[in-house]
């Protein structure tokens, strides 16, 4: 319950602190931090306009898009406190159930049956499909490394002891950063502030959503966000009691938000015919943190 | 005895009925039998299923001798899988065929086959002697390939049904070698014999013979590379014969595997570990090519080559779980296993459903001539969805819960094994996510660029959706698929009976006793989140309604960011929506790519069409055939088409036939003089 809590309250915070990162680095003062909260109540009073090629598929896809990432985000556990599901193998669950939002974002785009729509889908369909190995080993590795295969486990007995472990961590952390950026179609994978035909992913597939639809993709854009910032919170948490760990997870949020900022501000993206290179570089940093980890428990010599 | 006579009687008289009766009346009686079938073995298995066998032996002939007839809980499970696809076939198939009425004398054939099909299936599930059992297999191939070649007109059809029944005499080859092998040493046809002779002979022997009979299941199954029959046949069959073959007659493969992996002690952990990485490349190999198909059908065919991969991925799981004496291992493989084989009979034969509603509808399989059908045909998009969702293992579906079931196994064994294991089940781990991830990413293209956008092609006759008989089965599918998502636990449980049989080949003490009554938990807790995830959705999508319905609401064409286009040219075609993994996967397989570019400054005519060919198939059949045919065509001459020559060989053959014993008298005196010598 306790990170549901907290995942909703960073979220509501997350891109606004971002925004004024990017703003603050490019020397302006810029916007205010609950600014795209404003701007998604304002979509939630607003009227929709629909197109006519689309059909049921484009009305219940945001609904399901939404409905996922809650579901995902229940999963998630705070330090000792496992969140509202937990089970043996959730990871499994966590990474399907945010695949059937990404379905149902693929198919409302090719609804509208308009070039641009399909690109992003296009892109969103092939990207994802690279980025899952990543995330599997990722967790097949902790599976290993502590002897237990559900979030609330994997954390729990996650010790670093070792030097080599801290360097796992460390690594670990970067491919979840990594993997957030990917998922979320920012930089370097993609642009989420130009317009332009040939640097969209995520932001084109919504071009035709309005009104509550709209507010409620946004919205979960900032979910998913807060939500790979928790998992990153719950490798520094350990077994802290309350008055520590939540205000280091509140740290954690903004440390990553402001990374997430820098990051978009001072990196140009890549070429899109080489994301799939390196999305796939990303398995690779997996596989080594696998191996070193059969390493680091004597199985591998 | 005298139920099995009478039954054999009552199936041989409606068969004799069949062709004198009108068109419509040889239908009704077909699905009638097959229903009747359906319900009197479906009650059996039933009961073999929780916990009650069948354990008789009728009296054969002098040729078969003894035939046994044991039904345990996996023949159970495989009989109701059988059961409820043939019925759901039927129902939809009656519907299907009244476009073909006018072919009365293929069309008795049709109905005969297919309860014959149906029957001989479920004989193979029971029976277990080693003569009535090819007997079975042989008519069942036999029955099948003429159920494909309904429209023997089209000659695509018939090079189909040609490839599929000289690959299934391969298979019985193999099975052949393996039971002439047992018979011989043990001198009996019972598949008991099997066992006997897996216990009195070393390791490495038992394991050849289980290898010589996989290889004999593993092309009926499908496993790559022995599939190449797979995406010819399914496409060539009328729609309710593509998902019956693919829901069941490749799930019979399944069945002999998971038998003679049962019947055998064989070094389980080598078994399991080759199964596992030759069905990961089965899965990875038969998506890859899925993806660029543009014959809706025969992207289904290859998804079936895939699934098979997965089903053989919870094989290979449970058999290294034997092998290395790990109960949850087991349990999980060979639950993911044995669930999978009813969930993939019952999303691909739904989705075979659609696919054959759409051909009647528009009269073409192409994807990129379709588009926009949601409109006309909503129910029917609206199962297709369902399917889609379900096959690529997406929550609340009855996919996800099986490949949930190998996802643990392989994680659970990852952290007790030791390295080859754990190497092995990286490498399925990986395998696996990336069969789901393409797999998504071929359904995304074939539900968008069928039924959603802009119709690519004017059709003259616009598409209707089809009638209410043919909704009904899918209808029920497609319920099915919802229950299994929503009751795992109850599913696990029936399940416990088949695995038992399995899990009975553990020595005790075995490693996780214990986890395995985590995994009801499990099961209980993921029932929940299926719950939650409907009832969030349906919470949310109720509050939007409530929302918009004091708010302006307009209608109008897409936006697209200012580019408002309303034809058909401009939305995404299925080969763009797959251009950056061509990219990508173009070094693996062979494409071929016919492009006209645009020249000059003004548009004019421009075209591109992609197609892959299957590169195994150039390798496995293709080149093997080409060396066989330019061997053989050095004998030419010998059928030169002179009747004097063939008088000659005639008069040569009957002259060796009496003379040879009198050549061999004076072989055997001439040998004796040499040695006197």
């Amino acid at each position: 319950m306790i990170s549901l809590v907290l995942i909703l309250f960073a979220s509501l915070l997350f891109t606004g602190i971002v925004g004024r990162t990017k703003s603050i680095a490019s020397g302006r003062k810029g916007p205010d931090i609950i600014q795209p909260m404003r701007d998604i109540f304002r979509l939630w009073k607003k009227g929709s306009v629909y197109s006519k090629t689309t059909s049921f598929v484009f009305q219940i896809a945001p609904s399901i898009y939404f409905a996922s990432v809650l579901m995902a985000i229940l999963v998630i556990p705070f330090g000792l406190y496992k969140g509202i599901i937990s089970f043996d193998g959730d990871f499994v669950f966590f990474a399907y159930i945010l695949g059937l939002g990404k379905f149902f974002n693929i198919i409302s785009a090719m609804d509208t049956g308009s070039s641009f729509e399909g690109m992003g889908a296009s892109r969103e369909a092939f990207f994802s499909m690279l980025v899952e190995p990543a995330f599997f080993i990722l967790m097949g590795s902790f599976a290993l490394f502590t002897g237990h295969t559900s979030f609330h486990e994997i954390f729990i007995y996650m010790h670093f002891n070792t030097y080599v472990s801290y360097a796992l961590g460390v690594l670990a952390t970067f491919v979840l950063i990594m993997i957030a950026m990917i998922e979320n179609s920012r930089m370097p994978i993609d642009d989420p502030k130009t317009h332009l035909e040939l640097t969209m992913v995520h932001e084109v597939m919504i071009l035709d959503n309005s009104g509550f639809d709209l507010g409620l993709i946004l919205y979960a854009t900032n979910l998913k966000f807060a939500m790979y910032g928790a998992i990153i919170a719950n490798f520094f948490i350990d077994t802290l009691p309350v008055y520590y760990s939540i205000p280091m997870f509140i740290a954690v949020q903004f440390i990553f938000a402001v990374v997430v900022g820098v990051l978009e501000s001072f990196s140009a993206r890549f070429r899109m015919g080489n994301n799939a290179q390196f999305i796939f570089t990303l398995t690779s940093i997996s596989l080594l943190i696998f191996f070193s980890v059969l390493l680091l428990l004597g199985k591998f010599i | 005895m005298y139920y099995v006579i009478t039954y054999i009687a009552v199936l041989l008289t409606t068969f004799i009925l069949i062709p004198f009766v009108k068109v419509r009346w040889k239908g009704i009686l077909s699905i009638s039998l097959v229903i009747i079938s359906a319900i009197i073995s479906g009650i059996i298995g039933v009961r073999a299923l929780l916990g009650i066998p069948v354990d008789i032996i009728l009296h054969g002939t002098y040729v078969t001798g003894d035939i046994p007839i044991r039904i345990d809980a996996l023949s159970g499970w495989f009989m109701l899988v059988i059961n409820f696809t043939a019925v759901t076939a039927g129902i939809y198939g009656l519907q299907y065929m009244k476009m073909y009425k006018d072919q009365t004398t293929s069309i008795s054939l049709h109905a005969i086959l297919f309860v014959l099909a149906q029957v001989m299936l479920t004989t193979i599930c029971i029976v277990q002697n080693v003569i009535v059992f090819l007997f079975a297999w042989e008519t069942m191939a036999l029955s099948l390939t003429l159920l494909v070649i309904f429209e023997y007109y089209k000659p695509d059809t018939i090079k189909a049904g040609l490839n599929y029944i000289i690959q299934s005499h391969l298979c019985i080859v193999f099975l052949s070698v393996g039971f002439i092998w047992v018979a011989t040493r043990m001198h009996s046809f019972d598949f008991n014999a099997i066992h006997q002779f897996s216990i009195e002979n070393p390791v490495y022997l038992s394991t050849a013979l289980l290898f010589c009979f996989m290889l004999g299941f593993a092309f009926k199954a499908g496993f790559v590379p022995f599939h190449t029959w797979l995406p010819y046949a399914h496409p060539a069959a009328p729609s309710h014969i593509s998902g019956f073959m693919s829901g069941v007659a490749i799930k019979i493969g399944i069945y002999g595997i998971l038998r003679m992996i049962l019947l055998i002690d064989a070094n389980y952990t080598t078994v399991g570990i080759i199964i596992l990485i030759i069905s990961t490349f089965s899965g990875l190999y038969g998506v890859m090519l899925a993806i660029f198909q543009h014959n809706l059908k025969k992207l289904l065919a290859y998804h079936s080559v895939e699934n098979i991969g997965i089903i053989g991925i919870g094989i290979g799981v449970g058999a290294i779980g034997i092998g290395s004496n790990n109960q949850l291992i087991a349990t999980l493989g060979f639950a993911g296993a044995l669930l999978h084989v009813l969930n993939h009979s019952l999303f691909k034969s739904l989705l075979f459903y659609s696919a054959g509603n759409v051909y009647q509808a528009t009269h073409t399989i192409n994807i990129e001539k379709l588009g926009g059908l949601i409109k006309q045909m909503p129910h029917t998009s609206a199962l297709f969805l369902i399917a889609a969702l379900a096959i690529c293992g997406l929550p609340p579906f009855n996919g996800f819960i099986s490949e949930f079931f190998i996802y643990s196994g392989l994680f659970n064994g990852l952290i007790n094994g030791n390295l080859v294991l754990i190497i092995s089940f990286v490498f399925a781990v990986l395998g696996l996510v990336l069969i789901g991830g393409l797999a998504l990413l071929c359904f995304t293209k074939a539900f968008g660029t069928v039924f959603l956008g802009n119709p690519r092609h004017h059709f003259q006759k616009t598409p209707v959706e089809g009638n209410i008989y043919k909704l009904i089965p899918m209808y029920v599918i497609g319920g099915m698929l919802l229950v299994i998502g929503l009751f795992p636990n109850v599913i696990f449980n029936i399940l416990s009976g088949p695995i038992t049989l399995f899990t009975n080949k553990l020595s005790l003490p075995s490693v996780g006793l214990t986890a395995v009554y985590k995994i009801t938990n499990t099961m209980q807790y993921i029932s929940w989140c299926t719950l939650g995830v409907i009832a969030l959705t349906a919470t949310l999508f109720f509050i939007r309604n409530k929302v918009n319905s004091n708010k302006t609401i307009l209608v109008a064409p897409t936006w697209g960011c200012g580019y408002v286009g309303d034809t058909s040219r401009m939305q995404y075609s299925a080969s763009s929506f797959v251009r950056s993994y061509r990219k990508m996967a173009k070094p693996l397989l062979t494409l071929y790519k016919k492009k006209e570019e645009i020249a000059g400054v003004f548009p004019r005519h421009a075209s591109i069409e992609i197609s892959v060919y299957d590169k195994l198939e150039k390798w496995f059949i293709d080149y093997p055939l080409k060396q066989i045919k330019y061997f053989l065509s050095l004998f030419k001459f010998i059928q030169n088409g002179n009747p004097q020559f063939y008088i000659l060989y005639g008069v040569f053959f009957v002259v060796m036939i009496l003379g040879a014993p009198y050549l061999y008298n004076m072989l055997v005196i001439f040998v004796k003089f040499l040695n006197q010598l």
